[in-house]
């Protein structure tokens, strides 16, 4: 009876319907479309303009007769960059026509964010600690980081860039204090700038 | 790309809305002839080239390796599906060298796209009538 049963069964088994395909395939066209995407929003002459903001931070940050002028300008620059960078990256996307907060550029912002904040977070701490000397390292290291993991949904030259800021970060943090001026300008400038050349030259401004 | 992008937008919204009816209606066979899929492009309904038409419609061009990861397949059979392609003029194929290393590049056409956009249209078509049905 089992076996009459089974067959029974098997005989009303249908395909799926037309509009079922349809759902599959349109969802199958999604899935493709975000893994091949790459978000190439990231702006090369953006980052060149952020690079150039941030080795003129350096060189008057280096002058500041105290720390806390010297975090206020950094300060500054962090927020004037931010303004740079989104009004860069927003207009890119526009002209691509590229969403930004679907798919890749999604993924990009979430991985992007959280070694930013906690740099900001480690920023407080350390400064309550009077432990100023170790934050262009600190920041230097926890930026390269978030590009790293952000990067790992953009072109390839995005974690690239990463990577030298960690390195540039990693070595900071053992360098003497007087030192660093230098490399938040060769960080944060001269990267930013080098990079944001070669980006615009390969993916757009 | 904008059509491209709203689509992904789209389907989400689609799905989420009449997934559930269509599931339902899954197993009635029969409802599915009310649809004809005489106007369907038999060409890129097949899955390998559907997947390399969708890839290269997000990207100006896409390598061999790059598409043969990403559709996770073999090189004879992506050769194949992109040969059908090629020949139809749906995708442009780029053959050159880097160094001594031989690339083959690929690139949506624009027949390619508007391939695409039927293909979606037909797709969108069927879930309306699902929603209305």
């Amino acid at each position: 009876m089992a076996v009459v049963h089974r067959s029974h069964k098997a005989t009303f088994e249908e395909p799926p319907t037309l509009q079922a395909r349809a759902m599959d395939n349109l969802k199958f066209i999604r899935e493709t479309m975000e893994s091949a995407a790459s978000f190439t929003a990231v702006p090369g002459w953006g980052m060149v303009a952020v690079g150039a903001t941030a080795a003129l931070a350096a060189f008057v940050a280096a002058r500041a007769g105290t720390k806390e002028m010297w975090l206020l300008v950094w300060l500054a620059e962090a927020f004037l960059s931010l303004l740079v960078a989104g009004w860069a990256i927003s207009r890119k996307a526009r002209a691509a026509n590229v969403g930004l907060l679907s798919g890749p550029g999604r993924k990009f912002a979430l991985s992007f964010t959280p070694p930013l904040f906690v740099g900001a977070l480690l920023t407080i701490v350390l400064l309550r600690l009077h432990l100023s000397e170790v934050v262009p390292g600190m920041w230097l290291l926890l930026y390269g980081t978030g590009v790293v993991t952000g990067g790992a949904f953009s072109v390839r030259i995005v974690p690239v860039m990463g990577l030298c800021f960690m390195l540039v970060g990693a070595v900071a943090l053992f360098c003497p204090v007087a030192w660093n001026d230098y490399f938040m300008a060769g960080g944060f400038g001269g990267l930013h700038i080098l990079f944001g050349v070669e980006i615009a030259r390969r993916h757009g401004g | 790309m904008a059509r491209t992008a709203k689509i992904i937008k789209d389907v989400s919204e689609t799905q989420d809305a009449s997934g559930e009816r269509a599931k339902l209606r899954g197993v009635r066979g029969r409802e599915a002839t009310d649809n004809s899929p005489a106007d369907l492009d038999r060409l890129i309904h097949e899955r390998m080239r559907l997947g390399v038409v969708s890839a290269l419609a997000v990207n100006q061009t896409l390598s061999f390796n790059e598409l043969k990861k990403l559709m996770k397949t073999t090189d004879g059979n992506l050769s194949i599906h992109a040969r059908k392609l090629e020949d139809a003029g749906y995708i442009k194929c780029t053959k050159s060298f880097d160094g001594r290393i031989p690339k083959t590049e690929y690139a949506l056409t624009a027949p390619g796209r508007r391939a695409l956009e039927r293909y979606l249209d037909h797709m969108e078509a069927l879930i309306k009538q699902t929603r209305e049905g």
